[in-house]
């Protein structure tokens, strides 16, 4: 669990954060909080489907899904075997 | 009460004379924007009144009367001037919507200068092509954007300034680069207005083209007239509203109604900066105890995708006008909002171009739940038949929306681009682009676009600065895009592409080139859907048929493919 939070993190931190002086934890508000955008999202919900080999259905990715690190790994859970 | 009473009343010997009464101006005399939404509400001794209530998503919240907002804008135009910046310099605002990008925006202006906004989630690609055709010459940003902006800063030696409104003292700062911080700016009190006039040109923004590169609108300072009295009969804008507008002034909407327009009429407006989330929106609803909101049918589907229970937690009674703009409102839409609010959308249809709104259902009149509306008094409106541009008698028959020139808000050109501007006009009608048919009560219904534009979300997005962006990705051999259908966003960005020998499709290329165009143009553009092909439907003569592999997503007929070279 700590590990996929951490990958997610640093991948957040790579390709949605613009401001290198932003530090962001684990609850960090990512859609509300502007760090990535509702079409981005579609970006970040391949990356967990292809880093986890899942699929996560388009009624469970809603920006509420989505909107910190803890929530994506509460929500990519539920799809891992 | 609505302002705007009865439609045959209205357009009745109507006349663009009476925004230009109530707004106090005489044909020759000075129209400057920044002080009509500043100033002369402070004269109107409203200068102790809201203008601006402004929250992120931390919580925290600006407020600033007309008195500060008209003191602020000094202090923006005044910097702007120490800098060297006069009338007719094209000013970059590149910000989130944080309360310096309203109020520079109204600065530039005072100043005689033209603002050019551009959206904040461009990447470095998108603003270079923008800020090189204006040839622009200061941008003010916030330290999070400054690096997109130094990317491509030394190919831009028009560029003389690079403002950063938020800059931390204890970083260094690049060539050309200044900080300005308006909390701490010695306030101007007074300032030389510059003396505009109608035809001054105030604003650039610049909007998709089908085959070419984006197009810069060029806007005057007279559109005022227009959006002036469009807000008070459509938005129904009242002293005591409470008015949100939810565009971002990166785009036309942002701009014409998130801040000329209830500022010129002295309304209170509130500004969340936040991202979407259907709680947050009601809850600042709730909050901010709005009473008339403009927003997007992206919005309003997304609201509708959230469930009927979350808006139950929230009181919401303040509310008594909802609108929309942006995309066709699905008439689900409309037939939601009035059983979870009791208050219909209307929606509104205009564009870049127009600079105000054309077609709406009005407030008080019958809606038509997925119409357009009808014109706006002083807009002639029809349909031509596409061959011979003449206008469409019998209702029902589908044709290309055309407008009579002459509006105040209208376009005057586009930059550096006289060409295009003319050919959006023929048989005397500006064409809009879209398509639609007229009902036999005047009620304009939208049937598609005329051309291969995508708009997502209320965002058009050219086909051909994708295909081109992505054909500088190492993998793509060639590249095709169109619109794929989206329940929420209406349409989305679809690519298809050939791969160069060596690359191999899978899932990690894909979003690799999705991710790839997200930081070279932005978010809107792109692909939520990257097909991979053997090759694209070309004609003979080598010209990709995109209108193929649209008719495809839809599910339409193919059509005339006699020219086509390949059938896959």
């Amino acid at each position: 669990m700590d590990e996929m939070k951490d990958v997610v993190l640093k991948y957040v931190i790579a390709e949605y954060l613009e401001d290198d002086t932003q530090e962001i934890t684990f609850d960090t508000p990512l859609i509300s909080g502007g760090i990535v955008d509702s079409f981005s999202m579609v970006s970040l919900k391949r990356f967990l489907e292809n880093k986890y080999k899942i699929s996560i259905p388009d009624d469970k990715a809603t920006p509420e899904a989505f909107d910190s690190v803890n929530k994506i790994v509460t929500l990519v859970k539920e799809f891992l075997k | 009460m609505y302002y705007f009473g009865s439609y045959e009343e209205r357009a009745k010997d109507f006349d663009w004379s009476i925004s230009e009464k109530e707004l106090g101006y005489k044909p020759g005399d000075v129209l400057n924007i920044g002080w009509h939404c500043s100033d002369r509400i402070c004269q109107m001794g409203k200068g102790d009144k809201p203008a601006l209530i402004w929250e992120n998503q931390a919580g925290k919240v600006k407020r600033y009367t007309y008195h500060d907002i008209r003191r602020a804008s000094n202090t923006i135009g005044a910097y702007l001037r120490s800098l060297g910046i006069k009338d007719g310099d094209r000013v970059c605002l590149f910000m989130d919507k944080i309360p310096e990008l309203y109020i520079g925006f109204l600065g530039i202006l005072k100043i005689g200068a033209i603002a050019q906004p551009l959206f904040s989630a461009f990447g470095d690609e998108s603003l270079f092509v923008r800020l090189n055709d204006a040839q622009t010459k200061a941008i003010i940003t916030q330290r999070k954007h400054a690096p997109k902006v130094r990317k491509i800063l030394d190919k831009l030696p028009a560029v003389e300034h690079l403002i950063i409104v938020d800059q931390d003292p204890a970083r260094p700062l690049g060539p050309k680069e200044s900080a300005f911080s308006l909390d701490e700016a010695a306030p101007v009190d007074t300032l030389d207005i510059f003396p505009t006039k109608a035809e001054t040109p105030s604003v650039l923004h610049y909007t998709s083209g089908t085959t070419g590169q984006p197009k810069g609108v060029k806007h005057v300072h007279y559109a005022l007239i227009a959006q002036y009295l469009t807000a008070k009969w459509v938005l129904d804008i009242h002293d005591e509203d409470i008015y949100w507008c939810t565009a971002d002034p990166g785009w036309v909407t942002g701009t014409s109604y998130g801040i000329i327009a209830p500022w010129a009429l002295g309304a209170t407006q509130v500004v969340l900066d936040s991202g979407f989330s259907a709680e947050a929106w009601y809850r600042f609803a709730e909050k901010m105890k709005v009473t008339v909101w403009y927003s997007a049918p992206t919005a309003i589907r997304s609201l509708m995708k959230a469930g009927d229970e979350v808006v139950k937690r929230f009181d919401l009674s303040a509310l008594r006008h909802l609108a929309s703009v942006g995309e066709p409102l699905n008439p689900e839409a409309v037939i939601w909002s009035e059983r979870v609010f009791g208050l219909p959308f209307h929606d509104t249809y205009w564009q870049t171009e127009t600079g105000s709104i054309m077609l709406t259902n009005f407030p008080g009149m019958k809606i038509k739940p997925g119409s357009m509306g009808r014109p706006f008094p002083g807009i002639t409106a029809t349909v031509l038949d596409p061959k011979t541009y003449e206008p469409i008698t019998e209702s029902g028959r589908v044709g290309l929306i055309g407008f009579q020139p002459g509006w105040p808000s209208m376009m005057r050109t586009y930059w550096n681009n006289e060409h295009t501007y003319k050919a959006k006009f023929k048989n005397g009608w500006y064409l809009s682009g879209d398509r639609a048919r007229i009902d036999k009560e005047g009620y304009f219904w939208f049937t598609g676009r005329d051309d291969d534009i995508i708009n997502t979300g209320g965002h058009l997005v050219s086909p051909f600065e994708v295909e081109s962006a992505l054909l500088e990705h190492q993998a793509v051999a060639e590249s095709a895009v169109v619109a794929k259908p989206d329940d929420v966003n209406m349409e989305v960005v679809k690519a298809f592409v050939t791969l160069k020998p060596g690359f191999t499709p899978g899932p990690d290329l894909e979003l690799e080139i999705m991710n790839f165009i997200r930081k070279k143009l932005s978010p809107l553009a792109m692909p939520q859907e990257i097909e991979y092909v053997d090759s694209l439907p070309k004609t003979r003569s080598g010209k990709i048929m995109r209108r193929v592999l649209h008719a495809k997503e839809w599910g339409e007929e193919i059509g005339d493919v006699s020219t086509l070279e390949n059938d896959d």
